[in-house]
């Protein structure tokens, strides 16, 4: 921590992408800082968590994504200086608020960060590639490629809000965020944060017809910012030294594929013009222009959908209709790039040879078998006495009829799904294994648990139980209440009593909330009381309506950290 | 060290079970790259991932380093904690590269899996890859010499380091562990160096 607070203004330090952006906040001033943990977004909070006190920011873990959002927007329109950050699904949960900000405008400057998770190491649902996003509420978008970028786009960030009084996002994805690379330090600004509300009704409250005439000024807003767009220096056109040059082949890219773009080249030693895209929305169209006309081929290499892709293809149709592109075809559009496919993709498209042979080194290791390591609860070895969902798992396994339906939501017990267990037929998002239960109660005659966490039932999971109670629906809910949100690093939440800066707060108790909401069918069960747990699965299953299991267990790990 | 090995980037992909803290290594690693004045770039995993499954880090260093990952067949060093996951990141190696594998005497059996190898067929299937593959019992002599296994990532980080596998010298290695390990657990990591430093094949 001291490290991200170093005063040493020129210094190199080992930063994580992640670190870099916090750096990079701090470098800009930023006063208020909320978010929802979510890898690989996490570490974000986590040491904002830390330093807010000693640097004078206020930081909180929000409910969700939405309220955290939200909570970003009322600093902004105080006046202070903002940090939204996380995981790309937060960005669905909190678009709804999103793109009436982007009418409004900001006062405060606010940037939004979005961390991206190409392949899906650390994200069940969907390979969302948050670009989209970027047309969908017009917010300019900036793609940073390593730490130390992620540091300069955050700042610049900043200074595009604050000129233009509009969001800015940074889109960050798992390989750059957990990227660590040396940054140099610049220095840290503190500044006041009493921030004022200034009453302004005609510009913040969305109503219409005044809605249409916000929109006429977000895109005037977007025409001038793509003039900055056209002249920024995250667009950067680079040539490599080497001996061999081709002028007729240029490659246009972004984010992490820059990085395996320069380093493609580097091992072939071959060079090409290279276009490394920073600013995302809106594009430097003149510049993307400029570059392609004097080429026979261009390649576009980018993670997922072929966002860059396809406005080339619309640009080229002026400025070079001979012009072939290719991308796609060459380059992968499901999971992660690797620095293989890219060095592939470059050989064969300027015919330069590569020094290793990829099929014949497949073929060599392909009879080398060996079995995947899932992810698994944790053992009485790793945290004693051992994740306290075994248990719970073995209980529910043993009690429910053939045929029970289980739901699945997000967080540890997503391991559920695996080996040894297979208790998890469906998992979609945040809150789902309710929503998703009370839905099949109603179709269909079999008998449905859903499991979700405690994070994941303040997050989400409230008004779909809400739902389950109001349409008189009988699915058994269970809150695996293990005191913490436990798979992004055990942050706090509303149940634990503790805020995002240390300090005490009324501890909201989910046995409190349930009996609230209707719930009649309702009991707190010890994970450690196998008994019990079993013989309350067995009756409430046969209830006719809602029932809920707070089962309460601590995370072993959280535990084990408490000791330390 | 020759001067021909200081030029050449170096590719080290570590691998293991999460938990194993596999991105203490990196850091150590990077912390002495950095200090020599090398340009480093790394990648990791967090999230998930770290739950008991498989994981891998990657470190990269050199003059003139873009990708922060290690490309399939490219890797110089492969370093695993757990026995079985050398298999699984031997894509990382070949003969091509003259990949050294250095396998931790370490099986931890996987959930699912009918059969767990041993050691031999481990070592046997990795020399089809590169012909360096070597077991080294880091555990076992931790067990036997400080009680504890904990540190059996540092001992394999360190071997390497004294066989000049790595090529940053093993005293900013050991400026760098400390700078990245917690005081109150310096000691027992020093014992293991010199643990590592006195292993014989």
């Amino acid at each position: 921590m001291d490290d991200i607070l170093s005063k040493e203004v020129g210094k190199k330090m080992i930063f994580l992408g992640n670190e870099a952006i916090i750096r990079g906040a701090l470098e800009s001033g930023v006063q208020f800082v909320s978010t929802y943990p979510g890898t690989p977004a996490s570490e974000v909070g986590n040491i904002f968590s830390q330093i807010a006190k000693e640097t004078g920011v206020y930081f909180e873990f929000s409910t969700n994504e939405k309220v955290a959002l939200e909570a970003g927007i009322g600093a902004s329109l105080s006046g202070l200086k903002v940090l939204v950050a996380m995981k790309h699904f937060g960005l669905n949960v909190c678009s709804d608020s999103l793109l009436p900000l982007c009418y409004t405008g900001t006062k405060g400057p606010f940037v939004l960060l979005v961390a991206d998770d190409p392949s899906c190491w650390s994200s069940a649902q969907s390979e969302q590639n948050s670009r989209a996003f970027s047309y969908l509420a017009h917010i300019p978008t900036l793609e940073p490629s390593e730490p130390q970028e992620c540091k300069d786009f955050i700042k610049l960030a900043f200074d595009i809000s604050e000129k233009f009084n509009i969001p800015v996002m940074v889109r960050t994805t798992t390989r750059v965020a957990h990227q660590s690379a040396p940054v140099i330090l610049g220095e840290i600004i503190k500044t006041e944060k009493e921030g004022k509300f200034i009453k302004d009704p005609d510009r913040f409250s969305t109503m219409p017809p005044r809605t249409l005439r916000m929109k006429k000024e977000l895109l005037e807003k977007v025409k001038k910012i793509k003039e900055l767009s056209e002249k920024s220096e995250t667009n950067l056109i680079q040539e490599r030294e080497s001996r061999e040059k081709k002028r007729e082949i240029g490659i246009i890219t972004s984010g992490i594929s820059h990085l395996y773009v320069m380093e493609a080249l580097k091992e072939l030693d071959i060079s090409l013009p290279v276009l490394r895209i920073g600013f995302f929305y809106p594009l430097p169209e003149e510049k993307i222009k400029n570059f392609i006309k004097k080429f026979k081929k261009v390649l576009i290499v980018e993670e997922l959908e072929p966002y860059l892709e396809k406005e080339v293809e619309r640009l080229a149709k002026n400025s070079n209709p001979g012009l072939q592109i290719f991308g796609k075809s060459h380059i992968p559009e499901i999971g992660e790039l690797k620095p293989e496919n890219v060095i592939v993709a470059i050989s064969e498209m300027t015919g330069k040879k590569i020094n290793f042979d990829f099929d014949k080194h497949l073929k060599e290791i392909q009879g080398i078998n060996f079995t995947r390591r899932y992810p698994q609860l944790c053992s009485a070895e790793i945290a004693p006495p051992g994740c306290p969902y075994w248990l719970l798992f073995s209980a529910i396994k043993k009690t429910a009829p053939e045929n029970t339906v289980f739901g699945g939501d997000i967080g540890c017990y997503m391991i559920a799904a695996n080996p040894p267990h297979f208790i998890q037929d469906y998992l979609f998002s945040m809150g789902a294994s309710i929503g998703i239960a009370h839905g099949i109660k109603k179709s269909a005659k079999e008998k449905v648990i859903a499991l979700i966490g405690d994070s994941t039932f303040f997050h989400a999971g409230i008004p779909a139980l809400i739902n389950a109670v109001f349409n008189k629906s009988n699915p058994l809910i269970i809150i695996l209440n293990n005191g913490t949100t436990a798979m992004t690093g055990h942050q706090p939440h509303p149940g634990m009593g503790k805020t995002g800066m240390g300090e005490e707060t009324t501890r909201i108790k989910i046995e409190d909330i349930i009996p609230a909401l209707g719930v009649k069918n309702w009991r707190v069960v010890e994970t450690k009381n196998f008994q019990e747990m079993s013989a309350t699965i067995k009756d409430f299953l046969e209830k006719e309506e809602v029932s809920v299991i707070i089962a309460k267990g601590m995370c072993a790990l959280f535990a084990k950290k408490l000791r330390k | 060290m020759d001067k021909g090995t200081k030029t050449k980037d170096l590719n080290i992909v570590i691998a293991g079970i999460g938990g194993q803290g596999l991105i203490t290594l990196l850091k150590i690693i990077t912390e002495a790259a950095l200090a020599e004045g090398y340009d480093v770039a790394t990648s990791e995993l967090h999230g998930l991932a770290q739950r008991g499954g498989s994981v891998e880090v990657h470190i990269r260093s050199g003059k003139e380093i873009y990708s922060p990952l290690v490309r399939q067949g490219g890797a110089d060093l492969i370093i695993s904690l757990e026995a079985q996951e050398a298999l699984r990141v031997s894509y990382f190696g070949s003969k091509e590269a003259g990949t050294i594998f250095l396998v931790n005497d370490f099986l931890s059996p996987i959930s699912g899996s009918k059969k767990t190898p041993s050691m031999d067929d481990i070592i046997k299937e990795l020399q089809k890859v590169s012909q360096k593959a070597i077991s080294i019992s880091a555990n076992q002599i931790l067990q036997k010499e400080l009680g504890t296994q904990v540190t059996g990532g540092i001992f394999l980080l360190f071997y390497a380091s004294f066989r000049n596998q790595i090529h940053l010298r093993p005293d900013s290695m050991i400026e760098a562990m400390k700078k990245v390990i917690p005081e109150k657990y310096l000691e027992i990591n020093l014992k293991t160096i010199e643990l590592a430093r006195a292993y014989k094949d």
